[in-house]
Order: structure tokens, then C-alpha cells, then sequence
């Protein structure tokens, strides 16, 4: 019963900060972007989720990073992106990489035995890194583009492609979801909200001076990464459109079995990426 | 699950500044050889170079905007080129600038570039800079990109990526790349919004009001 009631407050707190707020402002043109149809609804959703954080997961967030000490939340870190390697090594397989997906489950192995439960990431001090991956990058792999962007409500920016990636992930492949017992899995997921929230802080600072406009500097960052990752941190140069036909890139992803630039070279380390 | 698609865009702009400021470190060599420096030597020793700056000098780790400004002139502007950064954010509407326009928004949009730096800079000096695999022919080429990831003391790298031009002057930065988010790329929709809605005169006067506005909270 416990966890309909939290949902109820964090629901109501929702409200809350939307009724405080005034709408987000929406540019003349909103829409116009290709790659953005729903600019509307994703102004005011991004704006929403801006409100609902201030009040509720920043100060959490904040909170946790004053009290508890770095090397704490370091392996706090990792042990919550070690929970993630079954989902880094499924998808690689998906992605037919064989080999990094064993090193994802190598990992996974060593991390959560040796490593105490994934809190020191052993593996990556043997020469092995962690992988990103996710069923939204396999859908591009496949040739999916990313379709329109998609600011999800709490969770922030996405794509069609990527949101139902996130759902596959999250019900298929997260091992959390699979822990029986309710109350030590709803615990946890709020805690890795925290883990992932206080990671970004200090990030955050940076998005605010640089961001003349923080909704398209987001949306653009955003999708240009998730392009970045399709290709393992390789993708081919888009057409610059300072020379004279500027179409709008549309990006659709590696073809699958496309080009030699969809795999990286296995001399090169994948991208890291923090999650 | 959780929120990882949300973190990188947010990680990028931590370092995104980082790799403004880490330009062209390159040592001042004589012109003549600093024309044929390979570009993935200049952006070696020019990472290399800002990064040593920074770890020896208290008021840069700090952000003092004063002092991160004369690093930027001594040892980065003479390898990067910030108009062509500039005129490729710009987009087509360059055309149309007239030279004070240009001038302006290529001042305006270092500056906030270097002011975006300041916020990072305390945390780069614990980055170390590790080449990629340079694939290009640089006698053959004339546009190239260097690829590096930057090292932190704990945790993973981070991709750095610089594409090169090369000039009567040697070869020259125009675009970084933190994390696969190429920085002229991601400020070219929100400056043709703002063209489209003020003009030029409104980009400019958006990046003045930008960049006085932290002043004012920096001082």
C-alpha cells in the first residue's frame, strides 16, 4: 500500500508545481523543425518537468551530495550502472557484437563479486570498460530513425524511437524489476532516481550559461548524442549546411549492415558516456 | 533504467566549455613550423599545454574570467578559428551580416563561449587527454578531425573530437565535439530562431544581454 501512496504525492506535488507556474514560452514557429513536430507540448512538458524537479528530486538531490561522502556515492554509482550491464549485454547482442556483449556479462560477474555488489568497478581498472547501450540504440542500429522528439513527462528528453526503447529496457531487461520483494524494489528505483539527479548537478550549472535557449540547446545535445551512440561514437559527418542546399539532416540512423562507420573499430574504445 | 538518456545531454555541457578552452595548446614555435605542425599534434600539445595552465594556476581553476580571457588569447586563438565557428552557427543568414555584425556576434559568442569555460574549468585540471587513432592524411586533406577523450583521475572518458581546417597559417580548430554534440551544430537552430524573430541585431543583442548577464552573477 505503501507504494500508491507515494505515487499519490509525487502526483499531487506534480500538480502542484504546474498550477505555481506560469506556461513555458513558445516561440513563434514552434513545430517547424522536422525533427521536432510536437515542439509545443514538448516546451511546456520540458518546462513542467524544470518546476516539478525544483521542488522534488533537485533538493533530494542536493541533499544527498552534502551528506554523504564522495567515494560513497561513487560506488553507490557504480553499483546501480553495474545493475545495467545485463541490458548493455543484451542489447550488444542485438546489435550482433558478441564479444562486447561478454564483456558486459564478464563484468557484470566480476563487478558484483569481486567488485562487492558492483561498488568498485574492477573490470574497468582490468582494461574492460563499460559499454552504453540500450534498445533504443539497437532500433537505430536496425535503421529506425529517431522520428519525432519527445520530451517524456519526468524523464525528460527523448524520442519515439528512444521512449519505446526505454519501455523494452525498463519491463524486459532491468534487473531491478525482477526483484520480488515491492518495497526493497520501489526503494531502489527512487534511490537510483537520486544517484542519477545528483550526478548531474554540477553539469547543470554549465547547461545554464551556455543555453541561450535551454529547451533547443537540450533537444539538440540530445539528439546528437543518441546519434553519437548509434554509431559507437562514429557516425558519418552530416552535410554542412553553410554550403548553400541546406536540407534539414534528417538522420535515419545507420542502414543496418550499412556502412563500415555504424561499427566502431575494434581498436577503438567505445564512447563513454555517463548515464 | 531511470534517467540515462537525461544524463548525457546534461554531462556534455559540463565539458563543453572544456573543450572550447582546450583549443590549440600547441607551444609557441616559430610560424614556420607551427604551418606544419600535423593537426593531431597541434591539438595534442595545445590540450596538453592549456591543461598544465590550468593545473598551475590557482585564479584560472577559480574561473577568474580576466585571467581565462588572456589564456584564451595567448595560447588558443591562434590556433582556432572562431569567426568560421561563428559563421557556420550563424548558418546562412552570414551572408547577410554585414562586417560589424560579424564582428559583433563573433566576439559576443567567444565571449560567452569562454564565459560557458569558466564554469568548467576547476574540474578539467583533473583531466588528462589521450589521442584516438588519427585516420586522416593530412598532406591530402584539407578538413580533418582529431579525435581525443579526456582521461578524469576516476571514472570514464569522455570523447573530445576537434575538426581542423587547414589555412595559409596553419591548421586551425573550428568545431569541437564533447561526447558526439559538435558545438556548432547544437547553437545553430537556437541562432536561427533568434535571427529569424530579431534579426541579426536580435542574435547580437540576445548574446550581449547573455553575456552581461554573467557578469553581473559572476562579480
Amino acid at each position: 500500500m505503501k507504494a500508491p501512496t507515494t505515487l499519490l504525492r509525487f502526483a499531487s506535488a506534480l500538480v502542484l508545481a504546474a498550477a505555481l507556474g506560469a506556461c513555458a514560452s513558445i516561440p513563434p514557429g514552434a513545430g517547424s523543425n522536422p525533427v521536432d513536430p510536437w515542439e509545443v507540448y514538448n516546451r511546456h512538458m520540458f518546462d513542467l518537468n524544470d518546476r516539478v524537479d525544483r521542488v522534488t528530486l533537485k533538493p533530494v538531490a542536493q541533499a544527498y551530495e552534502a551528506i554523504v561522502p564522495e567515494p560513497l556515492r561513487i560506488c553507490v554509482n557504480n553499483a546501480f550502472r553495474n545493475l545495467g550491464e545485463p541490458v548493455n549485454a543484451i542489447n550488444n547482442l542485438l546489435q550482433l557484437k558478441p564479444s562486447e556483449a561478454m564483456t558486459d556479462l564478464s563484468r557484470f560477474f566480476w563487478n558484483s563479486t569481486a567488485g562487492g555488489l558492483g561498488c568498485f568497478d574492477l573490470a574497468a581498472m582490468a582494461g574492460a570498460p563499460r559499454s552504453n547501450e540500450d534498445f533504443g540504440q539497437t532500433l537505430g542500429v536496425w535503421g529506425f530513425a529517431p522520428g519525432p522528439y519527445f520530451v517524456l513527462p519526468l524523464l525528460g528528453p527523448s524520442s519515439v524511437r528512444d521512449a519505446s526503447g526505454r519501455l523494452f529496457d525498463f519491463l524486459g531487461t532491468d534487473p531491478v524489476w525482477y526483484i520480488g520483494n515491492i518495497a526493497l524494489r520501489n526503494s531502489l528505483v527512487g534511490f537510483r532516481f537520486v544517484d542519477t539527479r545528483a550526478s548531474l548537478l554540477p553539469a547543470e550549472k554549465v547547461l545554464a550559461a551556455a543555453a541561450l535557449d535551454r529547451y533547443l540547446f537540450v533537444r539538440d545535445a540530445y539528439l546528437q548524442l543518441r546519434r553519437n551512440l548509434v554509431y559507437d561514437g562514429n557516425p558519418p559527418r552530416l552535410k554542412d549546411p553553410d554550403e548553400d542546399d541546406e536540407t534539414a539532416p534528417a538522420d535515419g540512423g545507420p542502414k543496418a549492415g550499412g556502412p563500415a562507420a555504424g561499427r566502431p573499430a575494434a581498436d577503438q574504445p567505445p564512447a563513454a558516456a555517463p548515464r | 533504467m531511470s534517467f540515462r538518456t537525461l544524463v548525457t545531454p546534461f554531462a556534455l555541457a559540463v565539458l563543453l566549455g572544456g573543450a572550447v578552452a582546450h583549443g590549440p595548446a600547441a607551444r609557441a614555435q616559430g610560424t614556420a613550423s607551427a604551418a606544419l605542425t600535423a593537426p593531431d599534434a597541434l591539438v595534442k600539445s595545445l590540450s596538453e599545454d592549456v591543461l598544465a595552465s590550468i593545473r598551475k594556476d590557482p585564479s584560472l581553476q577559480s574561473g577568474d574570467i580576466a585571467r581565462l580571457n588572456a589564456l584564451v588569447d595567448e595560447k588558443i586563438l591562434p590556433y582556432v578559428n572562431f569567426e568560421k565557428m561563428t559563421r557556420l552557427a550563424v548558418g546562412r543568414s552570414w551572408r547577410d551580416a554585414s562586417p560589424e555584425q560579424r564582428q559583433a556576434l563573433t566576439r559576443e559568442f567567444r565571449a560567452l563561449l569562454v564565459r560557458t569555460y569558466a564554469g568548467a574549468v576547476s574540474a578539467a585540471k583533473d583531466y588528462q587527454v589521450r589521442m584516438q587513432p588519427f585516420r586522416a592524411d593530412p598532406a591530402a586533406e584539407a578538413d580533418v578531425t582529431v579525435r581525443t577523450q579526456a582521461v578524469p583521475a576516476r571514472g570514464e572518458p569522455i570523447q573530445l573530437d576537434y575538426r581542423l581546417e587547414k589555412t595559409g597559417a596553419g591548421w586551425k580548430i573550428y568545431d569541437v565535439n564533447v561526447l558526439g554534440v559538435w558545438l556548432v551544430e547544437n547553437y545553430r537552430n537556437t541562432f536561427t530562431g533568434e535571427i529569424s524573430r530579431g534579426g541579426i541585431d536580435g542574435l547580437i543583442k540576445s548574446l550581449v544581454d547573455r553575456n552581461r548577464a554573467l557578469e553581473s552573477k559572476a562579480s
